[in-house]
């Protein structure tokens, strides 16, 4: 019998990083599909240009850093940085802003830092934070929510991203406005621009955009439908413990209390915590952005506390911040705080006293 | 002659104030939105340089150690005021559009850095040779950086050339392209953090490439042993 030694850790997870990578992507396929069901194939073309822009580029710096670019690409971290990217912009976006998007999360955010598992921000984004401050009009141009599906066919979204104009020629802001009239999209930001002009909550939601006489009527109705299949896709990244409750569970729950105390104060000043939990990327933010591996943090008592401030950042920035969403800027600001809470959250090493580090 | 040249070289490349020493960030980082406010503090930031220079070399034997710092900085100040006075009276479009960062040029560490380590020790003309190219050394890494910035966020060369050379000027501004959509990252701050990071970067790469052409690395085989054969 031959003895091998070996040294710890003896147990250890199956699953490498590309099977944790392709869990992930795999778990965003009901949201996705809810995606281009509500905004059409514009989506899949974002996603095609992400993952290509996003490759090309991991291959470039790998070249360039003399690493293994097969064994890293291999690893489906790059496509699924793009993936996330691709999902969280506009399905209309100029196609030349996705590929800087891409270009910059995984140059700036991810390759300069050191690759993976050195980056300090979750690339996906910074990527869309630096799109959303540097193109603010085309980033938050979001065509309505389609009533029943998508009005556009493949061919004419891609023709709209590359070129501007759809074949029979007319632009995003013509789309906006035939749809439904709405043209400042997302129910967030409706709701923000509403408040700021002193209109209460409760009239807003009686607004065209809410009307609602059948599942799949409003806009809002499809965003919601959106987020709740993030959430499904979510659970099953619960169930297959590839990412643990800690982060997602107080991240919902941090957003459920402050929007609640904030709602409780001045119902009419502040939307209700289940319009703040439903609408923009809260439930996808807390299953799929903040459960990040790398820049997230990695003690259980130190992710609870991670999850709780990223939901206090979200309900801070959006109710007295600048932009309608928030979930990019509370993720970001928390990355930040990464180190400084696994400092101090750092678990009891076994035969060590308790607080001697 | 090679002190002198060593000056030149210090002053431009190895000690460049912003991109080795990075002295004097806040102004910038600041006013680089554009080349030609760049260019604009630079020339500024260089005259304060000279002139308290000669003046801090000038009365380093009379000042007693104990208060140079104040001597220096009412020097430094001194210079400051005058600039500021000039620019108001003969380049009044750029000082307005520089504003605040013109007085703020007595907190650039980069000028009592240079006085303090440099001028108090050191006989007139090397102090203002010093003086003049750590000046230029600042003066073309904001250039360099507000070019850039200029570019990439809002696609022209060289925008209000007129505020700093006068009415000549007035059509020096190359469009290299128009967009709907401007790259704004490049004009706001992040944007120049991440452009000076990135020109720090480039002089360091140069940095390495030099020192590989320069001395060509020593083979040194160390040999470990491994069996008593080898």
């Amino acid at each position: 019998m031959k003895l091998t030694l070996s040294s710890s850790p003896h147990l250890h997870s199956h699953r490498d990083t590309s099977q944790i990578m392709r869990w992930v992507m795999i778990a965003m396929i009901p949201g996705l599909t809810s995606q281009i069901y509500f905004f059409g194939w514009g989506v899949v073309v974002q996603l095609l240009l992400a993952t290509v822009t996003a490759l090309i580029t991991e291959a470039g710096i790998l070249a360039l850093r003399k690493k293994n670019i097969e064994r890293h690409l291999s690893d489906y971290s790059a496509v699924l940085t793009a993936c996330l990217l691709a999902v969280s912009i506009p399905p209309t976006l100029p196609w030349w802003m996705t590929i800087i998007g891409a270009f910059f999360a995984i140059a700036i955010v991810k390759q300069l830092y050191g690759g993976l598992g050195y980056n300090l921000f979750n690339p996906a984004m910074v990527a869309y934070v630096v799109l959303l401050i540097s193109f603010p009009a085309a980033m938050t141009q979001w065509a309505p929510a389609a009533q029943g599906g998508t009005t556009m066919s493949f061919t004419d979204s891609a023709f709209l991203i590359f070129t501007g104009f759809t074949q029979s020629g007319m632009d995003s802001t013509q789309l906006t406005n035939l749809v439904d009239g709405v043209t400042s999209a997302t129910p967030l930001d409706y709701v923000k621009t509403g408040l700021t002009q002193s209109l209460t909550y409760t009239e807003l939601l009686s607004s065209d955009l809410f009307r609602n006489s059948g599942p799949f009527q409003s806009s809002a109705v499809g965003w919601a439908w959106v987020s709740i299949a993030y959430l499904l896709g979510g659970l099953l990244l619960l169930q297959r413990r590839v990412i643990s409750w800690h982060i997602p569970g107080s991240m919902v729950l941090s957003v459920l209390i402050f929007s609640s105390s904030l709602y409780l104060l001045d119902g009419d000043r502040f939307a209700s915590p289940l319009f703040h939990l439903i609408n923009g990327s809260v439930l996808f933010g807390a299953f799929f952005i903040a459960t990040d591996p790398v820049s997230a943090s990695t003690t259980p008592k130190g992710r609870v506390i991670f999850g709780v401030l990223i939901g206090f950042w979200i309900i801070v920035i959006r109710n007295f911040g600048g932009y309608p969403d928030a979930v990019a800027f509370a993720v970001i600001i928390m990355n930040m705080a990464v180190p400084l809470i696994d400092y101090y959250t750092r678990p009891r090493t076994y035969g060590h006293k308790k607080g001697k580090v | 002659m090679s002190e002198w040249k060593n000056l030149i070289v210090e002053g431009l490349w190895k000690n460049n104030p912003a991109l080795v020493q990075l002295l004097g960030l806040c102004p910038l980082l600041a006013v680089t939105a554009t080349l030609v406010n760049g260019l604009g503090l630079g020339l500024a930031t260089t005259l304060v340089l000279v002139g308290s220079n000669i003046t801090v070399s000038l009365v380093r034997t009379i000042v007693r150690n104990e208060i140079r710092i104040p001597v220096f900085v009412m020097v430094i100040a001194a210079f400051v005021t005058i600039v500021q006075l000039l620019m108001n009276a003969f380049i009044y479009d750029l000082y307005l559009t520089l504003g605040i960062f013109i007085p703020l040029i007595v907190t650039n560490c980069a000028i009592i850095g240079r006085a303090e380590a440099y001028a108090s020790k050191n006989p007139v003309l090397p102090a203002a040779l010093d003086g003049a190219m750590m000046g230029a050394g600042f003066t073309v890494v904001l250039v360099i950086l507000g070019g850039m910035r200029e570019i990439l966020g809002s696609g022209s060369l060289l925008a209000g050339a007129d505020r700093l050379f006068g009415p000549i000027a007035a059509n020096w501004t190359i469009s290299l392209y128009t967009t709907e959509h401007p790259f704004l990252l490049a004009i706001l701050p992040p944007g120049a953090f991440l452009g000076m990071g990135l020109l720090i970067a480039v002089k360091n790469i140069i940095d390495a490439k030099l020192a590989t052409h320069q001395q060509p690395a020593e083979k040194t085989v160390t040999r470990i042993r491994v069996t008593s054969e080898s």
